[in-house]
């Protein structure tokens, strides 16, 4: 109930956030550029639209987590907004939930535009809804509630600044960290190879919510990798938080 | 009745500097604030103040000592139901109106909806914002600020409110209906923590004080007790006299259209004075005893640490 409040004033924020309408007006901009795009390409043009469609969803997706999640409980510290709101009978992990959940609530009606956008652009070129592009676009938004819980994490003890180039970094490693399975089981046993696989379990390997090919090209995917992907995603956000908790509930706030 | 509030031996230090040097903000300090009293907390910037009431309110963690709010463990689930706070600088979310704000605060507490209604409206009345209800804080004055601050403090119908500064940065004006709402708590059975360094006000409104200086306690106890009634000096103006007529019988202070203050130390010179200005056929136009004010005992207590 508490943090059912806190994410609702979260989200009365966000939803009064200028950065947030400004980054969907270029969403949605690249998204419907991309019917342009198509028009002038040789070839596959729905391809072109699904794949720039897509790639914009998730780009302004993960801008939108990055810039208004590490700035979510820094600005409440700043500002000091944190003072009375603490002195409140609320936990401070009943803060930091209610803050998560406010901005993947903005985060959810945000991606749901976009799709709406993407859906009704491809609409315009093949007069047929292309459902299947959802489950992409679903795991587009689990990745988001990874990298959200990444910028909170960093918010709760960093600047915005140095707070987005963290989570922007996490989230570029999280795109190439897949290369590091591909080298394990390339290496020799050894040290190095264990070092590898080391890194691999703590790093995110975000390319777990990727499915954009697979339903691009109508490839099949087995079930059982939709069930991974989402225990990936659902457990990495919940350890994440969980830290960001723990960093949150020692914190003195001067 | 018993304590609203109880501290004892509480201590705190922070790290500063790239390398961190500890400093000792508060070096054990301790007082209660018996339930129903308007209890002052006064200090010098810096002394400790603002660290104190962060550790009661569980925003920093103390390194020692304890913190009792009605008798529970300031950090105990439920410790801080019946507490309100309004912080140094009113610092609230300026993208909310103030009816959103209070409303906000309100589901904190699980206030039903009626019952939240009720409640903000009386406050809103109380503070005199009911017509700024509607208008986003951003907009608002600083003593509109400070007022609808004093607003959430009290949305839960607090037994203890803990208010910082309260009366900081206001007009003459805006203090004193501030100064007015503190006596009306006490009224209604509030205990009001009051932290300032307006010792005018806090004289006028105050049962007890603790006076902090380097985050010790220096001296506490009730007001009457501090603040003795002896006369220190009489401040005494008369014209038609020169001030080298009046030379040895005080500290001739100002000049001014023909009248002279005169600062009298000792009482027996204020006879002598009175005898002067009748022998010179001259005119008393005050005679002012000064005794001992909190603000003197405040700073020859700040002086001698």
């Amino acid at each position: 109930m508490k943090i059912g409040t806190i994410a609702r004033n979260t989200f009365r924020e966000a939803k009064r956030d200028r950065v947030l309408y400004l980054l969907f007006f270029f969403a949605a901009v690249c998204i419907v550029f991309a019917r342009a795009l198509a028009v002038l390409t040789v070839g596959d043009r729905v391809k072109i639209i699904k794949d720039v469609g897509l790639a914009s969803i998730s780009l302004f997706g993960v801008l939108m987590a990055i810039l208004m999640g590490t700035g979510l409980v820094y600005k409440e510290i700043d500002k000091k907004t944190i003072f009375t709101l603490l002195a409140k009978p609320i936990h401070r992990a009943q803060f930091i939930l209610g803050k998560y959940l406010g901005l993947v609530l903005t985060l959810f009606i945000m991606t749901v535009l976009m799709a709406a956008i993407f859906l009704a652009v491809l609409f315009a070129h093949t007069f047929r809804v292309e459902w299947p592009m959802l489950t992409a676009i679903l795991f587009i938004f689990l990745e988001l509630l990874v990298i959200t819980a990444v910028a909170v994490l960093f918010s709760t003890f960093s600047t915005p600044i140095l707070s987005s180039i963290f989570s922007l970094s996490f989230a570029l490693i999280g795109h190439l960290s897949w290369g590091l399975e591909t080298l394990i089981r390339k290496m020799r046993p050894g040290a190095g190879r264990t070092l590898a696989r080391v890194l691999y379990t703590f790093l995110p390997d975000l390319e777990n919510f990727n499915f954009k090919t697979e339903v691009v090209h109508g490839l099949p995917i087995p079930p059982r990798i939709y069930l991974y992907s989402t225990a990936y995603g659902l457990l990495y956000a919940a350890f994440v938080l969980g830290l960001a908790v723990w960093v949150f509930r020692k914190r003195d706030f001067i | 009745m018993g304590n609203a509030l109880r501290i004892e031996d509480l201590r705190k230090s922070f790290g500063t500097g790239f390398i961190p040097r500890k400093k000792e903000i508060l070096k054990g300090i301790g007082f209660e604030v018996a339930e129903g009293e308007i209890f002052g907390y006064l200090g010098p910037n810096g002394a400790g103040k603002t660290t104190t009431i962060k550790c009661i309110l569980g925003l920093i963690f103390p390194d020692a000592g304890t913190v009792e709010i009605f008798g529970k463990p300031h950090l105990a689930p439920g410790s801080r139901e019946r507490l309100g706070f309004l912080p140094e600088n009113p610092y609230f979310y300026d993208y909310l109106t103030a009816r959103e704000f209070l409303a906000f605060y309100a589901d904190l507490f699980l206030l039903g909806k009626a019952e939240k209604e009720d409640r903000i409206a009386s406050l809103l009345k109380l503070v005199g914002l009911e017509k700024a209800a509607g208008l986003r804080l951003r907009k608002f004055s600083r003593g509109m600020l400070q007022r609808v601050g004093l607003a959430q403090a009290l949305i839960n119908d607090p037994s203890l409110v803990i208010l910082d500064e309260p009366l900081g940065g206001l007009d003459p004006l805006g203090r004193k209906e501030i100064r007015d709402l503190i006596v009306r708590f006490k009224r209604e059975g509030k205990t009001v923590f009051l932290s300032s360094h307006i010792l005018q006000d806090i004289e006028m409104i105050c049962d007890r004080v603790a006076v902090i200086v380097g985050g010790r306690i220096v001296s506490q106890g009730p007001l009457q007790d501090l603040i003795s009634e002896r006369v220190l000096f009489t401040e005494v103006t008369v014209s038609g006299l020169e001030p080298g007529e009046l030379a040895g019988l005080g500290e001739s202070l100002s000049v001014r259209g023909g009248k002279v203050l005169l600062k009298v130390i000792e009482e027996d010179k204020v006879g002598r004075v009175l005898e002067l200005v009748r022998a010179k056929k001259g005119r008393v136009e005050s005679l002012v005893p000064r005794t001992e004010t909190l603000e003197d005992i405040f700073v020859s207590m700040v002086r001698n640490q």
